[in-house]
């Protein structure tokens, strides 16, 4: 008995000291925590706040083998990951269009609506129906419509969208899937899941910032979640996860403050920081500071002795740090509340380098045509643009009629891929690669004719019109720090004679509007007069047609007179023939 | 439908039909004008109500405190503009980029095809220049237009003050789901249809403008604001669009409920509503008003900016500041909450889009009109029922006829009057330049001479060729002819009347009595006066004076006869300018149609 207790106890404390000893060892190898808020005054006086929350865990299930501690990573989401086998998985959310003529470009851009990429693994066999699968999935975690994402609205692009993490293996197109929803609204309530994956919640740090009511009284709401496998060191001979968590708002003053030009985090967020996450390895505020040396167009408080630069899109900026993990930033008061008074008024629209635009055009019912523009503002250097165009099946194409002209000449695309739509089955994608000349507005069109679809087939409240997603423009463009003409300054000689350098383009992507068309609609009081109209005109015509077509004509005799009649019963009594 | 099939049934029915034709075609004549002229007893109408429930009007905050500054604003622009001498593009863009739009510019250009004496305008150049107040966490997909003419002198300043307060005050809100775009439109109407054109990408009337920077996406509804004054005693709507197309009624009740909430005195057709309508005076008040509504409707003209965008499918209505009635008085204070309620508007669909209107709270819809039509119509069918009949019967008296009617006899006519028709549509606008040469007018009186000239020509013309190509006319070879010509007058006025039932009606008044009246064998002197006076052209004339009559502004024979003149120029401008089909519709078809009927009364 004695021996038995003996036993058992010992197994209990070997149990506890190897839960011990893997949590220690977890400690040290399983992930960190990184937190960022970036704040950017923007050029017409609205503010860009930028949270983003990365979680990194040094685990590989890319072999297959199951996991089951996860930590600060999201456990829903590493179930999903391993579940459907996905190498890289990417999803925004997004309120509002991003006016990249006011704002520039954005540090994580995304389309209005809902977008959802997924690279799959090699392993995968039946892709569609893992997709299929994976949508219905993310939709209940994130509280969205993403099962509305089907084959008519789901594309594989040939290039315009490539992995982000590491590439091991074959970057073979089939294995990607790529959707949006651009009618998706986005409201609180795809927000709390989103905070939910957040190792510390709204509760701590960074993210009790995330109030709702303030991040939806904004001009631009996005959020996002992209989870890629990364290296795990230099050598790259393991990798690990890496989730990223973006929440990207530009809050309008003009209309919150009032007509007073300053604001400050309590002012934008309803609440000041008080403390980092205990669980981020790093948590960090950066303010860019870049237009404001001498302070000449604001005023910032506190002030911090850190600063830091770094080529953020092609552009050197400066930021002002603030480190939440050491108590010196939250001063005596325990709380930092970031204030920024603005001297200067508003600006005029800036020029970025890439932008574009997209409308239809024409009247009436029946045809149309989509424009997309897309400039080039730089003064001497042309770059490449991919453009996907993805357009739905109701909207059928006249390829025939594609233009694509730069500068009053057509401009050739040296690649075009163009798959037909199938009609309630899958979209048309367009993917092209064409080159910008400098200081151009090159404009792509393509006539279109507008379905009529079944009855059943039509949205709630078709008059309102049928969405079309976004195009996407990938691009490498230029960096405004290779233009720098005194590069001579900083640099010696001999480094800068080719104007190749390490950062002289940047990737950016840019996203156009969605459109809305209107599509040929019935009144839907309709049927029932239809169905009445046609019935009795079926009734009417087909009855007199066919009385017409089958009875014999015949002249009748004339009426026989009373007196006759009743000699005709007479004789018919007396088995006489009638008269 | 066993009547049909009964030979002698049918046989009775015919005989009644062809005996009692002329009788049924009086009958059905007066119960078409006065169906007609019942549509503007109130008990015969439907009251105005909301189709649309997202148009709830309770959501509208009823202050607008910025009326003052709005109409410093509008003095502002006044100075400015007397100052540049026509727009003063700077200081609008810097005015609305204070208000924290996005603010672009397009210029255009226009030349006339024949100077235009109203405005005195033949080469037109102008800027128009508008502001997106983009509206938070919205893609782009939607707009709405407010806009305002820039008008040269000193009209509409306040209009653009108020445009400009609205934008302030709109600026500050944060409810919008949709852009709203701000405009101010140089040259009225033509700087309208460039932006249009511009705004959609297309070139329907052939004018130069510069490609739009910023778009907003597909836009909902606009509204135009016209407004002279300082103060404002009633604010009237005005629906009547480009062609006769009108807005969705939803717009006209989501105005008038507006109005009702806030208490302000709303018009139509400058008229205002009277609750007497068991009175002969209300009776005629609302007659006037349903006359003025289908006279402005058939001229198919855009009667205010609005009037364009209906092309578009857009929804549209121009709101016009009034001070005329003395005794009631209300500022702009008041104007702005119903533009600002106004623009929630979505795509309107539920409502009519085809109406009309004896008074801003009831309105006569299509099912109710269209039998007055009906009936006009149904008098051609007989009379074609009747000649039919004729026709086929005679055949059996003439078994040896030596002239048996051919296709050449009746087509030689509609070829040649159709040809008229051409001439009529083609000659004015081309041959101006040889007219000014030759005669001592100018470019408008040109083309506007020519045309009466060519109209006049043709009626000389169809009744002396048709013998020269084919020889003597027959009996049967003008019942044929009437025959055609009285389905195609009626597929033609049917047609009409589907697209713009004012304008089909009101040629139906005049040409069917004509039509249903006119054989060789009548009196030709009092028939030939009775048929000119009910060609296309006197019927123009009659509306003309007609309409100064209605709008309580009667005009003496002179200066009725100058503004006819001026009428048929503007129409032609109207279809030159902006693609109205009034012009090219009675030049092509109708004209040439009564060509036929003339032809037959001089039938030898």
């Amino acid at each position: 008995m004695a021996a038995h207790r003996c036993r058992y106890l010992a197994c209990l404390l070997l149990l506890f000291l190897s839960v011990i000893l893997v949590t220690m060892s977890q400690e040290t190898t399983l992930g960190h925590e990184q937190h960022e808020l970036v704040i950017r005054p923007l050029h017409s006086g609205d503010i860009y706040a930028s949270f983003q929350f990365r979680t990194v865990w040094e685990t590989d299930f890319m072999k297959g083998n199951k996991v089951s501690h996860y930590r600060l990573f999201p456990k829903s989401l590493g179930q999903v990951i391993s579940k459907f086998s996905v190498r890289e998985l990417h999803i925004s959310f997004t309120q509002g269009y991003w006016r990249t003529m006011q704002w520039g470009q954005p540090f994580i851009p995304s389309p209005p609506g809902a977008e959802l990429w997924v690279w799959f693994q090699d392993s995968v066999t039946d892709v569609d129906a893992t997709w299929k699968e994976l949508t219905n999935v993310l939709s209940g975690i994130f509280c969205a419509s993403l099962n509305f994402i089907d084959s008519t609205n789901t594309l594989q692009p040939s290039a315009s969208f490539k992995p982000l993490g590491i590439g091991n293996g074959t970057t073979d197109h089939r294995f990607l899937r790529y959707a949006t929803l651009p009618r998706e609204i986005v409201c609180t309530e795809n927000l709390t899941p989103w905070k939910k994956l957040l190792p510390c919640g709204s509760k701590a740090g960074l993210a009790v910032l995330l109030k709702s009511e303030k991040l939806f009284h904004s001009s631009f709401h996005s959020q996002s979640v992209h989870i890629r496998p990364v290296c795990q060191d230099r050598q790259c001979k393991s990798s690990s996860w890496e989730l990223r968590q973006a929440l990207n708002v530009v809050f309008d003053l003009h209309t919150s403050g009032q007509s007073k030009r300053e604001w400050s985090l309590f002012k934008m967020f309803s609440r000041t920081l008080t403390e980092a996450c205990p669980l981020a390895s790093s948590s960090k505020i950066y303010i860019d500071v870049t237009d404001n040396p001498q302070e000449e167009q604001f005023e910032l408080s506190p002030a911090t002795p850190l600063l830091s630069q770094a080529v953020v899109l092609g552009d050197r900026r400066t930021f002002s740090v603030y480190d939440l993990t050491q108590q010196v930033t939250f001063g005596t008061v325990r709380s930092l509340n970031l204030m920024i008074r603005w001297k200067s008024s508003e600006g005029d629209m800036l020029r970025p380098l890439l932008h574009a635009e997209r409308y239809v055009t024409g009247y009436g019912l029946q045809t149309g045509e989509i424009h997309t523009l897309m400039y080039n503002n730089h003064p001497f250097r042309s770059f490449p643009v991919l453009l996907l165009d993805s357009v739905p099946w109701y909207l059928r194409l006249y390829i025939h009629t594609l233009k694509v002209i730069s500068k009053g000449k057509d401009n050739n695309p040296s690649y075009i891929h163009y798959q037909p739509s199938k009609d309630r089955e899958r979209p048309h994608l367009l993917e092209m690669l064409l080159q910008l000349p400098p200081h151009s507005v090159t404009e792509v069109t393509v006539q279109f004719e507008r379905a009529l679809l079944k009855w059943t087939e039509y949205t709630p409240d078709p008059n309102h019109g049928f969405y079309v997603g976004s195009s996407v423009i990938s691009s490498l463009v230029p960096s405004t720090v290779a233009m720098e003409t005194n590069i001579t300054m900083e640099q010696p000689l001999f480094s800068s004679f080719f104007p190749c350098k390490e950062e002289s383009s940047y990737f950016a992507r840019v996203y156009t509007e969605p459109l809305l068309v209107n599509l040929p609609t019935p009144d839907f009081s309709m049927p029932y007069n239809v169905i009445c109209l046609t019935c009795t005109v079926v009734a009417v015509g087909y009855g007199s047609l066919y009385n017409l077509l089958t009875r014999s004509f015949q002249v009748e005799e004339p009426n026989p007179g009373l007196a006759k009649r009743i000699a005709n019963v007479i004789r018919r009594m007396r088995g006489v023939p009638p008269l | 439908m066993g009547l049909l099939s009964d030979p002698n049934r049918r046989q009775a029915l015919i005989n009644l039909l062809t005996r009692l034709n002329a009788p049924i075609c009086f009958v059905c004549y007066f119960a078409g004008v006065a169906w007609f002229m019942g549509l503007a007893f109130e008990p015969f109408t439907l009251r105005t109500y909301m189709s649309e429930n997202a148009m709830g009007s309770t959501m509208v905050e009823e202050r607008f405190p910025a009326g003052e500054r709005a109409l410093a604003t509008g003095r502002e622009f006044a100075a400015h503009k007397k100052k540049v001498g026509g727009m003063p593009v700077d200081w609008l863009v810097k005015t609305m980029q204070a208000r924290g739009l996005e603010v672009f510019t397009q210029s255009f250009s226009r030349t006339l095809p024949f100077p235009d004496e109203n405005t005195e305008r033949y080469v037109v150049k102008g800027t128009n220049v508008y502001g997106i107040l983009r509206a938070p966490r919205a893609p782009r997909t939607e707009a709405l237009v407010l806009s305002a003419p820039c008008t040269p002198g000193d009209n509409n300043n306040q209009a653009v003050g108020l445009l400009l307060g609205l934008a302030h005050y709109f600026r500050n809100q944060v409810y919008w789901a949709k852009d709203i775009i701000f405009l101010v439109n140089e040259h009225d109407l033509i700087g309208m249809q460039a932006w249009l054109e511009g705004y959609h990408h297309t070139n329907v009337t052939g004018m130069d403008w510069s490609p739009l920077q910023g778009r907003g996406g597909s836009i909902q509804a606009a509204l135009s604001l016209e407004l002279s004054s300082d103060v404002v005693t009633s604010l009237d709507i005005v629906l009547e669009g480009l062609n006769g197309q009108l807005p969705n009624l939803d717009l006209a009740n989501l105005f008038y409920a507006f109005c009702q909430k806030i208490g302000v005195l709303c018009t139509i057709q400058g008229k205002l509503q009277r609750s007497d309508w068991d009175s002969a005076s209300g009776y005629n008040h609302a007659v006037q008003t349903m006359m003025l509504m289908v006279m402005k409707q058939a001229s198919g003209r855009p009667w205010g900016d609005h009037g364009l965008f209906l092309r578009y499918h857009i929804e549209a209505a121009t709101v016009k500041g009034v001070n005329s009635f003395r005794h009631y008085k209300t500022d702009l204070n008041a104007y702005s909450p119903i533009t600002a309620g106004i623009y929630r508007l979505t795509r309107l669909h539920q409502s009519y889009f085809f109406y009309l209107l004896p008074s801003l709270s009831h309105f006569v819809s299509i099912g109710y009109y269209m039998p007055a039509f009906g009936l006009l119509a149904v008098i051609l069918l007989l009379r074609a029922l009747d000649l039919w009949v004729q026709l086929s019967a005679q055949p059996s008296r003439t078994e040896d006829g030596v002239s048996n009617p051919g296709v050449l006899s009746v087509l030689t006519p509609l070829v040649i009057s159709h040809l008229t028709g051409a001439a009529l549509y083609m000659l004015p606008v081309r041959f101006q330049e040889v007219a000014v040469e030759h005669f001592p007018v100018s470019e408008t009186e040109a083309v506007v001479l020519t045309a009466i000239a060519v109209y006049t020509a043709g009626l000389a013309l169809p009744h002396n060729t048709h013998r020269l190509l084919s020889g003597e006319g027959t009996e049967m070879g003008w019942r044929v002819l009437k025959l055609v010509a009285l389905l195609y007058l009626a597929v033609l006025l049917g047609c009409t009347a589907v697209i713009n039932f004012s304008l089909g009606f009101i040629l139906a008044l005049t040409l069917v009595p004509a039509a249903a009246y006119v054989t060789p064998h009548v009196p030709k002197a009092l028939s030939a006066f009775f048929l000119v006076a009910l060609s296309p052209a006197c019927t123009l004339l009659f509306s003309v004076f007609f309409f100064q009559e209605l709008q309580e502004m009667p005009v003496s024979f002179q200066d009725g006869w100058l503004l006819y003149l001026s009428v048929i120029a503007q129409g032609m401008l109207d279809h030159y300018l902006y693609g109205s089909l009034v012009f090219p519709l009675v030049a092509l078809l109708v004209y040439p149609c009564w060509l036929l009927f003339w032809n037959i009364l001089f039938w030898k």
